[in-house]
Order: C-alpha cells, then structure tokens, then sequence
C-alpha cells in the first residue's frame, strides 16, 4: 500500500464513518424540527398579532413560563376541523380527485409504460425522453397553457367547432373535467417511469413462457405481467396519489370555486383568514392522513423481501 | 431399484390411460403411415436483410431425440422458435402429425419448450409453476394435483413444491423447467439450451437423465445446442446448422467420421486437415499430394470425388506416434501414411495426451493418445523426433 492512500485513508476514514448519519441529520433538521413548529401553532390560539398566534413561550422566563405555556395549549384547532364540514368535506374531495386520477392515471399509463418497455433497445432512450421532456418547462406555464387551451376561444373549442363535433363553444375551464385533465397530464410521467422501470426488467422469456403453457394472452397478463410488476403499480400510485391530495395549483387554476381540495383550504386558512393554527392543523391531520398509505406500502414491500 | 423401476412402468402406462386429460395435447387425425410426427418443408426466415434461417427441411420422427448443433447465430433457436410459435416462418411450412401448424399462435400448439434461462414464474411456487400450464387446459383440479406429484417425483424434486423458484438451486431450478414444460405431455419438447447454466460434473449427469426420461417416456425431444458433446451425448440423430442452413442431418457416429464438409469436420471435435490436389486414383486408394505433407494416401470415399482440389481430414486419435516408423516397427503396410517432425508441444488431460508435431514442412498435425496404462511407456517429450502415421481408411476426403 503506497504512502499516498493511507494518508488518503486517514482523511477519509473519519468523515465516512459518519456519513452514515446524513440522512438523519437530514430528517431532524429539515423535517422533524419544522413539524414540531407547525404541530405547536396547531395547538396555539389565534391572536391578533405578529406572528398571528399566541407567542411561542422564552426559555428565558423558565420553567414557569414553560409549564404555562404548554397549559396554553388546546386541541381546539382539531375540534373545529371535525365538526365544520367544509374542511372534512374538502378532505374527502381530495381523496376522491387523488383515487380518481390515480386510476386514471394507472390505465392511461400503463399501456404506455408496457409499450415502451417492449420498444426496440435503441428507440428506449427516445421514448424515455419524450416523458421527461415536459418537465424542462415550468410547470405554472404548462397549466397556463392548459388555461390557453380550455378557454372560451381557445384551441380545443376551434377545433370542436370546425370539426362540427360542436355547435357552440364547450364550457372547459372551471369544470372538474379540466381538473382531472390538468392533473393527469402533469403527473403522467411520474407513473409511467416506475412502470416502466419494472416491466423493462421482466424477461420477455417468462411472457413466452406463460403462452407457451397455453396462457392467451389475456391470461399471460392478469397471470404473469401484471403480478410481477405490482412494485412498479405502488410506486406509480403512491408517487401520483400522495401528491395529489395535497394538489393546490392546479384545481385552483383549472377547477371552479364551488368546492374545494384540502390544499385550497390551507392556502385560504393560512393567507386569506391568516389563521394559521387552524392551517397548522390541517396540515398535521393531511400528513396523518398519508402516513398510512406509506406505511402500507412500505409493509407491503417488507413482506416481498422477505419472501426472499 | 424395485421401487425405480415399477416408476419406470408407470410413467408410459398412464399417458396410454388417460389420453383425453389434456384435449391440446390430444393428437389430431392421425398421421399417416410414412409420415414422420414433425416435417419441416422449407422453411425460411429473415430478420431485416439477415437470413436467419435458409430453407431449412427435415423430419423428425415420433419417439426420436433430436439435436440441432451449431455455432451461435446459425439460426438453431429461431428454429426451434418457430417450432413453438414464437416467430412465424416466411416461407415453408411446418406439419405436426400432417397438419400446417406454421402460423398456429404458441398457446394453441401441441407443442411444449424449456427455456434457456428456465424463465420459471418468479412469484409462483414450485406447485403452481407446474400446474400453470394444466390449469390453462381446464384440468379439474384433482388431477392437476396428481399430475404436478407425478412430475414432481419424476425429475426428483420431491418436498420442495412449496418453494419459489429463486429459494432453488441452479439444478433444481432447472428441473422445475424440465417438469413444467414436460407437464402438458406435448407431442414435441423443445429444448432451448436446457444445460447451459449448469456447471460440468451435473451437465453430464443431466443429459444422462434426460436420455433416461425421454426414453421412459417415449417423447419426441428436439434440442438446440452448441456443444457438440452434449449433442452427441444425447441425441440418437444430430442436424448441423451453419449460417441458417442445415448442412447435415446424421447419427452421433456418421457426423463425426463422415463429415459432409470441411466446415462441419472443423466443428464437429479436433481435425487435421491438409488442402492439396488429387494425382492418381487406382484399386480404391487416391493419392492426394499436399503442400504440407506430401503425397497422402487415402480411401476412395463411398461418394466418388469430383474435384481436383480437395482436403485431407484425418482425426487427431487415428495419427499414432511411434519413434521409427510403422514399417521399423514391424506394423508396415505399403500404403501408410508416414509424416516426420519434432514434438512442439504436449497436453497431459489425463485420459489421453495430445501432442502437437511440427512436420518438417512447418506445417502441425495434432496426435491424441489413450493413457492405457499408468506408467507412460508410450509418451514422449518435447522436442522429441517421431513418426505420425495414419492408415488410408482413417483418412476422409472432403472438396474445398
């Protein structure tokens, strides 16, 4: 061993024996620390004030202060969640958008996720490409340009109407049809690249094989291709479905007013009402929510391990 | 033993017993008398500009195991591929028990492959990557359960029905496979490479066993390999493809001493060949002069020679050494071929020792060597002068 790669072995040995606790640093720093903050507003009282919510107590004042400050606190912000229905029922509407686009998202790309794991090796990296390509333009002006498209006069409407498919123009914008478009459209990618990332990993072979059995190919699927890539189904549907609950940009832009998902609702709690122990609650009771959905699926996945 | 071969019996008997269990597999208007099980007629296949397969016929018949040997990209597994249904021929057709099965889809041929890589269903157990196909034919399930234990006990796999594929090992994954593809009791059983993966000592042992089982069952069973050993190991008759045309179809025996070409004598074990020209032809015998190594003697093969230019092929085990010659060592015979040089270079492999003898035209001839008794009293060493002769009947004549 030469001179030069111990000294390179004493440097490093060090810091790499601790890299190990980069994530957790990670973790703590960035999401823990925040969550107890926002977990704190939640149980604290609106106030008319800077900061709007009763003030965080001084460690300076001791310990008085802080057994006070903790006697402060109430789950008043919860209660209110659970008995005004709007915010239950807006947490419902963005369960139902998330499953309803999850599923459509999951038939839609699919096929295309199979499709393109079946391309020749050389188109591959092409059709890879033309799913990514989107992502090189904000995504603001993406659904702006959706705006463009569903409005009144716009291109959509021009081309009903010169295809005589339509008399008058069709009412797109502010309609949950627009929504369920916009959202599809944007999170498309992010489903077919998990599918597509295990369906290019099964061996054609075991698809020959199932035909080979006598499986039609009705059978070679629901038997053989589907079962095996379930991992890359609830990655898709978790990278789709966990996001779009908490979705707000896009059923604010593209959906009407007349109901709204649970991320408008933060949004109107936290800047228009400016209460932000209310919007802390909803945001700890929305995180709850999709926690269980991770741990079902991170069970799930355990148990594939370990069947190993 | 007893209990090995009242199996033996039962196999046979129960495939006679109960023909309708698998309506696939049921033969359909029953050959006639001189038509073989499988005829290939012609068949052609191109992929882009590349013909991967050449007008290939041939007839396997009912009961034969049958090798189709070659290099890789001679076209043998698109053969075999289009046997199964995987690709469709362009030209030709392909007769299963005189019917036209060439553009019958996989899932309705008679017809049942093992695959290279096994492609045994990950997510199934052993059980039901057995019974997978069974269940497709709509057997009840009672039966399936008494097919899959007979397969099971079949190739030795007893105890181990509850396993996924991937807690096996590389042989018994391999038997999976086997019994899988054999489960359907197919009028034909493609084999794609089936030993590949295995290392030496259980390859051996495997192609016994398949020999064995293919015999007890009395099954047609079409192989594709590379390996001419295994080849010849296993099959009662071996087809030879080269550049997506089936050069010869012959028995084990036939191929390696009567090649059709230079090519096949190349492919087909270790040969010695000497290009030259043919002078005189008398009383069977032709006298072939080399640029190598002079005038050769050889038997007039059964095939009359036409041409001019022509090589000699002697195998390696047919050139014996001896220190003086045949004639000063008393086994003289006026027409041997007699070639002097140094020995180069020597391979102990322990059954026999291969010499490798630089004649004095520069040219080598290789010389094997059975190791019949312990101590070497036949073995020479490097640099060592000797006589390489062969016998005119141990000699092929093949056209350039």
């Amino acid at each position: 061993m030469s001179a030069r790669r111990i000294l390179a072995r004493q440097i490093f040995a060090g810091p790499a024996r601790y890299a190990s606790i980069a994530p957790y640093v990670w973790m703590v720093l960035f999401f823990l620390v925040p969550f107890a903050f926002v977990l704190k507003i939640s149980l604290s009282q609106t106030a008319i004030a800077q900061p709007p919510y009763t003030p965080v107590f001084d460690v300076a004042d001791g310990w008085a202060a802080i057994k006070h400050a903790f006697g402060a606190l109430s789950i008043d912000n919860f209660r209110l969640l659970v008995s005004d229905d709007l915010y239950v029922l807006s947490y419902l509407r963005s369960l139902v958008v998330a499953l309803v686009s999850t599923a459509i998202l999951l038939l839609i790309g699919y096929p295309i996720a199979y499709g393109m794991a079946r391309l020749p090796k050389r188109w591959q990296p092409i059709a890879m490409m033309l799913v990514i390509v989107p992502f090189w333009t904000s995504f603001l002006i993406r659904i702006y340009a959706w705006i463009n498209i569903l409005q009144h006069d716009g291109l959509l409407n021009q081309i009903l109407l010169a295809l005589h498919l339509v008399a008058q123009p069709v009412v797109w914008l502010s309609t949950d049809s627009a929504m369920y478009l916009g959202i599809v459209y944007s999170y498309l990618p992010f489903m077919i690249l998990p599918l597509y990332a295990t369906l290019v990993k099964m061996e054609p072979a075991l698809e020959e094989a199932a035909a080979d059995l006598g499986a039609s190919p009705l059978h070679v699927f629901w038997l053989i291709t589907f079962p095996l890539s379930l991992p890359g189904v609830g990655a898709g549907v978790l990278l789709c479905f966990i996001p779009i609950v908490g979705e707000f940009v896009i059923p604010d832009l593209l959906a009407g007013s007349n109901s709204l998902m649970i991320g408008q609702t933060l949004w109107l709690e936290f800047f228009t009402n400016k209460d932000w122990p209310v919007a802390s609650a909803t945001a700890i009771v929305l995180l709850v929510l999709l926690i269980a959905p991770l741990l079902l699926y991170d069970r799930l996945q355990r148990r594939q391990l370990e069947q190993r | 033993m007893a209990e090995e071969a009242r199996k033996d019996e039962v196999a046979p008997t129960s495939l006679k017993t109960e023909p309708q269990a698998l309506p696939v597999t049921e033969p359909g208007p029953l050959p006639q008398a001189n038509m073989p099980l499988l005829r290939i007629e012609g068949v052609a296949k191109k992929f882009g500009s590349f013909r991967a397969v050449d007008h290939v016929s041939l007839d396997v018949a009912a009961g034969e195991f049958f090798a189709l040997l070659g290099p890789s990209g001679c076209g043998k597994t698109t053969l075999l591929r289009m046997l199964a249904g995987f690709e469709t021929p362009d030209e030709g057709r392909i007769l299963l028990g005189g019917n036209d099965i060439a553009q019958v889809l996989p899932h309705e041929r008679p017809v049942n492959m093992m695959f290279q890589n096994y492609a045994l269903f990950p997510h199934l157990s052993v059980h039901d990557n057995i019974a997978f196909g069974l269940r497709r034919a709509g057997m009840a399930a009672t039966e399936i359960n008494t097919r899959v234990a007979e397969m099971v006990a079949l190739v030795k796999l007893d105890g181990l029905e509850k396993r996924k594929p991937d807690q096996l090992s590389g042989g018994q994954r391999q038997r999976v496979a086997l019994a899988r593809s054999l489960a359907r009791r197919p009028q034909v059983l493609l084999l794609d490479e089936p030993l590949a993966a295995l290392d030496k000592k259980l390859r051996e042992s495997t192609q016994l066993e398949l020999m064995e089982l293919q015999r007890r069952l009395g099954m047609t069973f079409i192989i594709v390999t590379h390996d001419q050993e295994e080849a010849m190991t296993v099959a009662s008759r071996i087809g030879v493809m080269h550049a997506g045309q089936l050069d010869q179809v012959a028995t084990p025996r036939e191929l390696y001493e009567a090649p059709a070409s230079r090519w096949i004598a190349g492919f087909v074990g270790e040969v010695n060949l000497f290009d030259g020209e043919v002078r005189t032809r008398e009383h069977n015998r032709i006298v072939v002069s080399t640029r190598d190594a002079g005038a050769i003697t050889v038997a007039e093969p059964r095939n009359p020679v036409t041409k001019i230019n022509v090589s000699v092929a002697v195998r390696p085990e047919k050139v014996k050494l001896s220190r003086r010659g045949p004639v000063a060592d008393g086994l003289g015979n006026g027409s041997i071929n007699r070639l002097e040089g140094v020995i180069t270079d020597v391979s102990y492999l322990g059954g026999l020792t291969v010499y490798k003898v630089r004649l004095d035209s520069g040219a080598f001839v290789r010389s094997s060597v059975a190791n019949t008794a312990r101590i070497g009293v036949n073995a020479y060493s490097l640099s060592q002068r000797v006589v390489a002769w062969f016998a005119p009947d141990d000699c092929l004549v093949l056209e350039q």
